[in-house]
């Protein structure tokens, strides 16, 4: 078999961002003309690694060589310059803009003068030589979010990019589009460009690449897999691995009434795309259902439409007899629902004010801590140092502004408030993310704790080892859906792993 | 009053018009360009009376109106020089460092200013013309400048890769640093470049529209600047028409006060002046107020990174 | 190839230790007396030391004077001849009266994120609203507690209208209040005009309505000097205990009330607030409402020192009220103090050429004070760029 030049070759790669080592001594390698899949969870390194290549970073270690020839780059135009381009999962388009406009960004040709109607003529060109089909007058935000893609792969080709870096191109993208998005990639094989295609899905990478490298935790656990030939689960393997780091006791508890139930659930995100797709759940008292799935895949907004923050667009969701939708006083429901959100910097937490203030978000109109028009100081002391004793809340006072805190001991105080009243449906969108192992430990203990006294709770998370340790049920969604559901006990990680990944349970 | 007089009358009200506006066309030609970067810079009162004083007293020196002119444009510069550093480099509120760029203004040019108080003026060169007879000649220049500006704003903004780099710097900042775009480097000269054009806008008034130095010379015009950006839509073109607009509005009671004119004259009315000094002010508010709507109708918005620093993400962009 | 170099960077900080704020204030005061000594040289003053020191003689008294001034008040005597006593610190309470109340305006409106620039106007109504009431709507013969406050009240009102209008558009219309209040600032001064200048209110040619009846002003200190004597001649009235009582009312809703909790989690993180069901539109109203009504407030104050409303009435205190709230970092009992410090500033530059060095002494506190906030979130740290070296290293 002849081996096809190289179109780069990274080696020995290592970056370091603070607190998390995301490339590992990784040896990357793409040849001329083809299509090389690089396969992973998120975190796993692949975004870091591709965007060494693309210019964004600098390795700590390691060397990139294009052509065989060493290179350096200090910015995205160098290595657009060595014929290397990025499209991102955030699409970097001027809104307001037309096509035109954000092609010619940036470029130093023409000098001054924008003869709009002459680049619009190249970028059609462009367009038909490579199938992209695109009106170049038109205004971004006019455009499908798969007509937007589209300018950004032309945006590359029109700067001579002959290598191609696709961050999770099919996030964003329905059926029909994919199909297009891989016709196009194929063509473009053909003419002589080289592409990566980042990607969690299993299906799609084995359907359009040549080779798959598999990173996992920052290393290379597969280098250069052919496609064809290589079975899923060996694949799905190689991505979640086996390991389970976390071992929780896990009490054998009865589960009682069920306390959350949504029947046949559709919503769409802030795109306009279906993001939940007949969702069908049912959770009962003293059970932790968790929700398994790369993040992206109708989670969030999952977690959304039951706390009040979206609207369904069809079926139905239940906290026990009482529906949640647009008539539902959230307020009062506030007091059994605890929602610890995904982003708790953002949504979570006041930053400026002390956690003892933070503690009283949901509880600062009603006794004991309302007294009158008044807040009572005393009762929001008092139950400030009880919760952080109770949570184990490492801060030198209650005091203290809550931007202040580690991401670990925040999310602490979040539980805090959100648990403290002991609610009856707990949801919790990614619990543990970013943070270390101690924190981990202890938001799992709690999460187990609440699950012991009888709530239900609703677990998110990205984490297969979080979800074996801490799960009496698991389910699976992918592209808003549910895939499969099964007990915690004897479920099969890499059939999970599978399902993670877009595969269909095979007999 | 007869046809005829009436007639020169409208003329010499347009002229007025042109004139007064003139000053608030350049501020707010200069703010359009340092908001289309995405920063705003309320300080232009402060700028325009920095220009204005700094212009006359350059002036007064010399003898020589364009020595002048630049001057303003240079203090004016200088002074939004600080609100970008403060804004851009150190990142902090753009809404307080405007103020204290006004403040700052007042107070400079109020102190500074004290020996030129009531100074002789620069003496118009006369040019007699039809209907409206005695013209300054240099009034007219700049009213020619002003007409000139705008367009080539305009064509600079939306038809040359500068404009189109500074748009997007303003729009969509990630994205313009992607590519190798210097966003802060954009935004100082732009910003810059607007108190530059505040600058002129006074020394405009201070040597040509309204010759003379007192204590708060601009009363407020760089304010109304502040408004009529927005009402622009942030569109050159659009803010000639709105600075002539205003331009009338300010002249209207003055022009107005004629006694021979019936109802309307402002000297045998003068509470009606009053109330006409009003007009602008409202008329302000009153085209945000339409403005909210249309703007949610034609997406005419304001530049979607205006107001915001600009912070390149640790993890990617 | 090694490559050593250093680099600036620019960081979040995480820590936020509270004395930072203070010496960003005093910082910013400092420099603004070193910059303003540069421009008093430039506009001809010849010993900025000595003018400095004449501001604050001017404004506050020296330590001899309110020794002398307390001795005359234990023996009860006359202030000797030749020392100003009190004099001093008593016109820098009158000048901080309406600033303070101005300032907390401010202060109460910022916290919400709202850029009220309008307090100058909203006094304005406040003082045409009180001028009315004392002089066109209640008898001559009213009591004057009575009349002082009804004037109060009407000051008030006008304010609170006048706020919360572009409050409302806010709320409703998201229209930047930045704007609507500077251009109802303006339209307050016109109003005024055309009521005292040339209107209705204006007596004969004067542009002015004439001195109030003795009940719609101030009592003064000063009324007091048959049986004290030293304080003979201080103009100093209660008017300085409405901003302080208002400071006391601020802080407590602020930092006690369930409503100032409200403001301040709107102020700090209004999606938390959404969150935890706090209506951001009505609270847009109240605050702006009551931040106007503060203004106003000012307004009477001003008017009933003033015992008259006339075309001459003092533009500005809105905006220095806007320096102090920043200086006094929000806070409002802090305010007091500062409020107090700029009161004898006004006060001491008042006699001092050139003019305009007050403004301008303001305009530089206010950019040290805004850029030294940086201070606040970030850190300044260099550090050295890592060495990037090629390492090969055998494939596995």
């Amino acid at each position: 078999m002849t081996e096809a030049p190289n179109a780069f070759e990274m080696r020995g790669i290592v970056k370091r961002f603070p607190g998390v080592l995301a490339n590992d001594r990784v040896d990357f390698a793409c040849q001329v003309g083809e299509v090389h899949a690089l396969l992973g969870e998120n975190g796993a390194g692949k975004s870091t690694l591709m965007n060494i290549l693309a210019g964004m970073y600098r390795p700590d270690v390691g060397e990139i060589l294009v052509k065989n020839q060493r290179v350096s780059f200090h910015s995205p135009q160098d290595a657009i310059a060595h014929g290397i381009g990025m499209i991102h999962q955030h699409f970097m388009l001027v809104p307001s803009h037309t096509v035109a406009e954000n092609m010619v960004l940036g470029l130093n040709q023409p000098r001054f003068l924008l003869n709009l109607s002459h680049i619009e003529e190249q970028v059609r060109a462009l367009g038909e030589q490579y199938g992209l089909v695109v009106n170049p007058r038109a205004k971004i935000w006019e455009l499908s979010v798969g007509e937007q893609q589209r300018v950004e792969v032309l945006k590359m080709l029109f700067r001579g990019a002959k290598v191609l870096i696709m961050d999770e191109p099919t996030a964003v993208l329905t059926p029909q589009e994919v199909e297009t998005l891989f016709l196009t990639l194929r063509d473009m094989i053909k003419q002589g460009h080289s592409i990566v295609f980042i990607s969690h899905k299993l299906d799609e990478v084995v359907s359009i690449a040549d080779r798959v490298t598999v990173l996992r935790y920052g290393r290379v656990t597969a280098a250069n897999v052919p496609a064809q030939g290589t079975t899923k689960s060996q694949l799905a393997r190689l991505m979640v691995g086996r390991e389970v780091l976390f071992l929780v006791e896990k009490e054998k508890i009865e589960p009682g009434e069920i306390i959350l139930t949504t029947d046949r659930l559709c919503a769409y995100n802030d795109r306009g795309l279906p993001a939940l797709r007949d969702v069908s759940l049912q959770i009962r008292a003293g059970e932790i259902l968790a929700i398994a799935g790369v993040a992206g895949n109708g989670q969030r907004e999952l977690a959304e439409v039951l706390t009040g923050l979206r609207s369904a667009t069809s079926g139905s969701a239940h906290f026990e007899k009482t529906p949640l939708d647009n008539h539902t006083n959230w307020l009062e429901i506030g007091q059994h629902l605890a929602h610890i959100p995904e982003d708790r910097a953002a949504v979570g937490s006041v930053p400026s004010l002390s956690i003892a203030e933070n503690l009283i978000l949901k509880r600062f109109k009603r006794p004991p801590i309302a007294k009158g028009w008044s807040i009572n100081k005393a009762a929001v002391r008092q139950n400030a140092t009880r919760l952080v004793q109770e949570y184990n809340i490492a801060t030198p006072t209650v005091e203290t502004p809550a931007r202040m805190l580690s991401g670990g001991n925040l999310q602490k105080v979040i539980l805090a408030r959100e648990t403290s009243e002991k609610p009856k449906l707990l949801i919790a969108d990614q619990p543990t993310r970013g943070l270390d192992v101690g924190a981990i430990e202890s938001i799992h203990r709690l999460l187990m704790e609440h699950r012991n006294r009888g709530a239900a709770i609703l677990l998110i998370s990205e984490e297969l080892d979080e979800i074996f340790s801490l799960a009496d049920r698991i389910a699976v969604m992918y592209e808003g859906q549910i895939v499969g559901e099964m007990p915690a006990e004897g479920a099969d990680i890499h059939q999970i792993g599978l399902m993670m990944a877009g595969v269909k349970a095979e007999a | 009053m007869t046809g005829n007089e009436l007639f020169v009358l409208a003329v010499t009200i347009l002229f007025g018009a042109l004139v007064s506006g003139t000053p608030l066309l350049f501020a707010t030609m200069g703010e359009i360009f340092s908001e289309r970067a995405g920063v705003m810079n309320l300080g232009i009162e402060g700028m325009m009376l920095v220009g204005a004083m700094s212009g006359f007293a350059a002036w007064f020196k010399t003898g020589n109106l364009l020595l002048g002119l630049l001057a303003g444009m240079a203090f004016g510069a200088l002074l939004a020089l600080l609100h970008a550093f403060i804004t851009i480099s150190l990142r902090a509120d753009q809404v307080v460092s405007g103020l204290a760029v006004t403040f700052l203004g007042t107070g400079l040019s109020s102190i500074l200013g004290q020996p030129y108080v009531g100074q002789r003026t620069p003496p118009p060169t006369t040019l007699v013309l039809p209907i409206l007879e005695h013209v300054a000649a240099e009034q007219l220049i700049i009213i020619v400048v002003g007409l000139i500006l705008a367009p080539l704003a305009w064509y600079y903004l939306n038809r040359t890769r500068p404009g189109l780099n500074l748009r997007s710097v303003g729009e969509y900042p990630s994205a313009a640093d992607s590519l190798g775009i210097n966003v802060l480097r954009t935004r100082y000269l732009y910003v810059i470049f607007g108190g530059a054009m505040s600058g002129l806008g006074g020394a405009t008034m201070s040597l040509i529209t309204d010759p003379g130095w007192v204590d708060g010379k601009t009363s407020g015009l760089g304010w109304i600047a502040v408004g009529l950006v927005i009402f622009a839509s942030w569109d050159p073109l659009r803010g000639l028409w709105v600075s002539y607009f205003f331009g009338l509005l300010r002249r209207l009671p003055l022009d107005l006060q004629n006694p021979a004119l019936p109802l309307i004259s402002t000297a045998n009315n003068p509470s009606l002046g009053r109330l006409m000094d009003m007009l602008p002010y409202l008329a302000t508010i009153f085209i945000l107020i339409l403005g909210s709507r249309e703007a949610l109708r034609k997406r005419l918005g304001a530049p979607a990174a205006l107001g915001v620093p600009y912070v390149r993400g640790e993890r990617g962009l | 190839m090694n490559l050593l170099s250093r680099r600036i960077r620019i960081e979040a900080r995480l820590d936020n230790p509270g004395w930072i704020g203070v010496v960003s204030s005093i910082l910013g005061i400092v420099l603004a007396l070193i910059v303003g000594g540069f421009v008093l040289r430039a506009a001809g003053a010849n010993d900025p030391i000595g003018t400095y020191q004449e501001i604050f003689k001017e404004g506050f008294g020296t330590p001899a004077d309110w020794q002398a001034g307390i001795t005359a008040l234990l023996a009860n005597t006359d202030c000797p001849k030749g020392s100003l006593c009190f004099g001093p610190l008593s016109d820098t309470l009158v000048k901080a009266s309406p600033i303070l109340l101005t300032a907390l305006a401010c202060i109460i409106a910022f916290r919400m994120k709202l850029w009220n620039i309008g307090a100058d106007g909203q006094m304005f109504m406040g003082a045409w609203a009180a001028t009315g009431v004392a002089v066109f709507l209640l008898p001559p013969t009213t009591d004057r507690p009575v009349m002082l406050a009804a004037m109060a009240l009407a000051g008030i009102l006008a304010g609170l209208l006048y706020g919360a209008i572009p409050g409302f558009l806010k709320a409703r219309l998201n229209i930047n209040e930045i704007i609507t209040t500077l251009m109802l600032n303006y339209i307050a001064y016109k109003w005024m005009e055309y009521f005292v200048v040339v209107g209705p209110w204006s007596i004969g040619d004067f542009e002015s309505t004439g001195k109030f009846p003795a009940a719609a002003s101030w009592p003064r200190l000063t009324e007091l000097s048959d049986r004290i004597p030293v304080l003979s001649g201080l103009t100093v009235h209660p008017g300085i205990f409405l901003g302080i009582v208002a400071a006391i009312l601020l802080a407590w809703i602020l930092y006690r009330s369930r409503w100032g909790y409200e403001i301040r989690v709107i102020g700090n993180n209004p999606k938390a607030a959404r969150y935890a069901g706090i209506s951001l539109r009505r609270n847009i109203i109240l605050v702006m409402g009551l931040s106007g009504a503060l203004a106003g407030l000012a307004g009477m104050n001003e008017v009933a020192a003033l015992r008259e409303l006339n075309g001459r009435f003092q533009r500005g205190f809105g905006f220095t009220g806007v320096i102090i709230a920043w200086l006094a970092r929000l806070n409002p009992l802090a305010a007091i103090l500062v409020a107090f410090l700029f009161g004898g500033l006004i006060v001491g530059t008042q006699l001092i050429q050139p003019q305009g060095i007050a403004s301008m002494l303001q305009g530089v506190i206010l950019f040290v004070v805004v850029g030294t906030e940086l201070l606040f979130h970030y850190r300044v740290r260099v550090e050295k760029i890592e060495q990037v070296t090629a390492a090969p290293e055998a494939s596995p």
